[in-house]
């Protein structure tokens, strides 16, 4: 079957695992390999090109109904008896004081193959193509003396898993990931204003060389630096309550942090209470409570196949389908792991246990959260508004450990009034609560409006761990938002 | 692992031609996690990594590389010859770098801190001896291991046996007790000790939680919070590269426009804290570097690359010229008087999330988190509930800083993103005559 993790590889992992997994009621091995390569221009001159290749595996074992997990780079026969022997340590030792009896959580057993589609590899393209065209955009962007800072870069991966239990699953999965970035900074006068497109809360997704494509790369420099410019000599955000549009490079952080986060199941049951967090949201919510307005329509999609979390199964084996999370603002599926879900058996689960590397458990995260497309178009968005704000492009993000009380900022506003577009302001910003502001979703864009984009760096755990999900969405329009801009003159 | 480190450094040198200069960055650690949740274990793992780091200069070009490795030398260096040879076939592809400079000066050091790091059934017995309390939280423990090595002949080992626990205690309310041990010596008693002042704090938060409406209220930021606000400053606030390029939040400070409190000197204290004084280019970081003294921007943090580009000397910074060992002086007041001198006013323990509403203005906002209180007449009256602030640095640890405590506390960073941070602060408890807070959870 195998051609995704190398053949002798994967032979040697199947063989040796099988012989060296103990007698245990469950017994699973992750091997994990990426390959990453990081690329960037800064002011016209190069960094140095920083390679990553991370490949390790872990052995997760259930004795007597307590988990022990293991994990290490040596992947010898000697190494992942070693390991197995440890994850068995593990178990043993919390036998007795574990929270949960893992003989009742039915652990999936799968089996199959998932590969990202690529049109062309990132392989193909040579280093110094890569570094030609990141210097091509950088500059296009010092148009004007007050641009004082630019930079593009470049980060691609390639991430091989296989997942086997010593009861017969077996899945392999490859995931190429690509993340473009560039950042313009113009400064006068005491003030700095920067525009960025792509990085670490937008424009990622799986594929190869076509996504640069989709970026629109070779025009960005020169409008990224002249929307800094621009914000240098615009007014501050109006204060006040008023009409808000969307765009989607903002909604993603809004479904991220607001939805997507409040919905992980292991936050609902309290395990990140110490560190990440906890939600507002209860499972007796899950079927009936009014989350947003019935324009709402939230999916967990790990079928769409550029988007940056999609898979074939989330890290403990469970096939990753599409499912309502949110239908007609109705809340429908919380997102977890199997040991999550038989916490709580009556609330309904998206599989979503994913884990960044070989060195960290898999848990409740985000996949891909994506908010599904309405019926209108940009102009009917603004036209429909007689005092408000269009916001793009997430600039901070600050929300309490309950998910409940946000307060977001962006680069680039512009006000709206009376159903027109009028002049660009800087420091836009919003606050509000998460119900609340769901449920005064008015209006949803239709597919013109609608783009994939992603948060690459999702940080959660103890020990903590940062993986990429995906959220896709179209420009939306809330009414009666607070809404508010900088100090800066 | 120091003998690994030596054995695999000096196979490295032996590959080397003699055109080139490869420096070596090991980073490993050997480490057990446990999490907790009410009062019981979530999830155990244990973790053993090693990552090496080569770093390829030829010819005025650079290329860099990391690898996991096994740590079985003869297996491990096989694998580095391979990278090597990889990182030798792309370097023509590489463009000429002008600002790359490593430390052409043969140094060595040696340090190993002593600890006793305790057995894992140690740590359940401690944590989990008080049955039917909501405990949440984890430890992580092992030793952590840092070695630099070039091929000139320098070697900087560094190795401490660290622990991190971190947990918190939840009554009837969801306002909890949060607590944390941090060290290399593991003490039962301690551990205990804080447990017990944790729980006898639990009875203080049975009072519904206090709302504030918006406004600006007296404040008392315990250590721990006050360390949140430097560690957001800190984003790009104390180096040179983010001054120079006017992407720092001190940007008004650097302008001459603003500055803090007299009462703020902050440095970067390599000497005291727990993070190797050595970086990736083999610079060796000076004891101390006072980055803000008494109120006004003094040096920034100096990464090897922004000292070739902008012509300077470099202080051993990091590449992200991030500090590792913040250390604010303390000030006058007791922290047993603390209380007293907020008088009616906010005690926040610990702040949350923070970010930026207006970066030019070094404006942030975030939010209470855990146990904060509504204090009147010095006497905490109610816990509150969690509450926003947004306020400038500039108004709450400028014009509005009354006081910094006599004691401080040394914060260790428990994240763990890839490898287990190795950074800390040691900050004292802030006064403050005036905090704006925007709103409470429930009622923005």
């Amino acid at each position: 079957m195998s051609n995704l993790v190398d053949v002798t590889m994967h032979e040697t992992l199947r063989s040796t695992f099988r012989s060296i997994a103990p007698a245990v009621e469950f017994c699973s091995l992750r091997y994990y390999e990426e390959s990453s390569e990081r690329l960037s221009v800064r002011r016209g001159t190069v960094s140095p090109p920083e390679l990553t290749v991370s490949c390790g595996a872990m052995i997760t074992v259930v004795v007597q109904g307590a988990m022990g997990c293991a994990a290490s780079s040596d992947l010898s026969p000697a190494g992942l008896s070693e390991l197995a022997r440890k994850a068995q340590h593990q178990a043993e030792l919390v036998r007795g004081r574990a929270l949960v009896d893992h003989r009742v959580v039915s652990m999936p057993r799968s089996s199959g193959q998932y590969a990202s589609r690529v049109a062309r590899s990132t392989r193909s393209v040579s280093l110094g193509a890569k570094y030609g065209l990141l210097r091509e955009i950088a500059a296009a962007c010092p148009i004007d003396p007050r641009i004082v800072d630019w930079g593009a870069s470049l980060w691609t991966s390639t991430a091989t898993q296989a997942y086997f239990t010593a009861d017969g699953a077996e899945i392999e999965q490859q995931f190429h990931r690509i993340m473009p970035r560039l950042s313009v900074t113009a400064y006068a006068d005491g003030e700095s204003q920067t525009r960025t497109r792509g990085g670490d809360s937008r424009f990622c997704r799986q594929g190869g060389v076509e996504v640069l494509e989709a970026f629109h790369a070779a025009e960005l420099g020169l409008t990224t630096a002249d929307e800094a410019l621009s914000l240098l000599g615009a007014p501050n955000c109006p204060t006040g309550e008023m009409d808000l549009v969307l765009m989607p490079d903002q909604m993603l952080i809004q479904i991220h942090e607001s939805i997507g986060h409040a919905l992980e199941l292991d936050r609902i049951l309290g395990d990140e209470r110490n560190f990440a967090g906890r939600s507002f949201v209860t499972p007796d919510m899950f079927g009936s409570f009014a989350f947003g307005s019935p324009l709402l329509n939230v999916t967990h999609d790990p079928s769409r196949i550029d988007q940056f979390a999609s898979s074939g199964w989330d890290d403990e084996g469970a096939p990753a389908v599409r499912e309502a999370i949110i239908s007609g603002g109705i809340l429908q599926r919380a997102l977890g792991s199997a040991v999550s879900r038989a916490r709580v058996p009556g609330v309904p689960v998206a599989a979503t246990a994913r884990a960044p590397s070989w060195n960290r458990s898999p848990i409740d995260r985000i996949g891909n959260l994506n908010l599904e497309v309405g019926a209108s178009s940009f102009e009917q968005l603004v036209g429909s508004i007689e005092r408000g704000v269009v916001m793009s492009t997430n600039s901070s993000w600050s929300i309490d450990d309950s998910r409940n009380n946000f307060q977001f900022g962006c680069e680039w506003g512009r006000v709206i009034r009376d159903g027109r577009l009028g002049e660009i302001v800087k420091n836009p910003g919003y606050r509000g609560r998460t119900v609340p502001f769901w449920r005064s979703l008015s209006a949803v864009g239709d597919a013109a409006t609608f783009e994939v984009m992603g948060a690459p760096a999702c940080g959660k755990g103890e020990p903590a761990a940062r993986i990429g999900c995906g959220h896709a969405s179209p420009a939306c329009k809330f009414s009666g938002v607070s809404v508010f801009g900088g100090l800066s003159s | 692992m120091k003998d690994y480190f030596l054995e695999v450094a000096a196979g490295v040198e032996q590959m080397t031609r003699s055109d080139e200069v490869v420096l070596s960055w090991f980073a490993a650690e050997e480490s057990d996690f446990l999490r907790f949740n009410v009062g019981a274990v979530r999830q155990s793992l244990a973790v053993r990594q090693l990552v090496w780091t080569l770093s390829l200069f030829h010819d005025r070009r650079r290329t860099e590389a990391s690898v996991t490795l096994t740590g079985h030398a003869r297996a491990d260096l096989a694998a580095l010859e391979a990278l090597l040879g990889r990182l030798r076939s792309g370097l023509a592809d590489v463009p000429e770098e002008p600002h790359f400079l490593y430390e052409h000066r043969v140094t060595s050091s040696s340090q190993e801190t002593e600890g006793s790091l305790p057995e894992l059934g140690e740590v359940l017995d401690a944590v989990l001896s008080s049955k039917g309390l909501d405990l949440v939280g984890a430890y992580a423990g092992g030793p952590i291991y840092r070695g630099f090595a070039n091929t000139l002949g320098a070697r900087h080992w560094r190795a401490v046996p660290a622990f991190n626990l971190s947990w918190c205690l939840y009554g009837e309310t969801p306002v909890a007790m949060k607590s944390s041990y941090a060290g290399s010596t593991w003490n039962r008693g301690l551990v205990e000790a804080k447990m017990g002042f944790a729980r006898e704090g639990l009875a203080s938060l049975n009072e519904p939680p206090r709302q504030l409406t918006p406004g600006n209220y007296r404040a008392f930021l315990a250590p721990e919070a006050l360390a949140e606000i430097f560690a957001a400053l800190a984003w790009g606030g104390f180096g040179l590269e983010s001054r120079l390029s006017k992407r720092s939040a001190l940007l008004r400070m650097i302008e001459g426009d603003a500055s803090l409190s007299r009462l703020v000197t902050l440095k970067e204290n390599a000497r005291d804290g727990l993070a190797c004084a050595f970086q990736r280019e083999g610079f060796v970081r000076p004891d101390a570097i006072t980055l803000i003294d008494a109120g006004q921007l003094a040096a920034p943090l100096v990464s090897p690359r922004s000292a070739q580009e902008f012509g300077v000397e470099t202080n051993g910074a990091n590449r992200d010229e991030l500090p590792e060992a913040l250390d604010l002086e303390p000030g006058d007041l007791a922290e047993r008087d603390a209380m007293a001198a907020l008088g009616t006013g906010v005690y926040v323990s610990n702040l949350w999330y923070l970010n930026y509403s207006d970066f030019s203005a070094c404006r942030l906002t975030g939010l209470t988190r855990f146990a904060s209180f509504w204090v009147e007449n010095g006497r905490a009256v109610a816990p509150l509930e969690v509450t926003r602030f947004d306020d400038t640095a500039y108004r709450f640890l400028g014009e509005n800083l009354e006081a910094l405590t006599i004691e401080r506390h040394l914060i260790v960073d428990d994240s763990a993103y890839g490898e287990r941070s190795t950074s800390s602060m040691r900050a004292p408890g802030a006064l403050l005559r005036a905090m704006s807070f925007t709103a409470s959870a429930r009622s923005s």
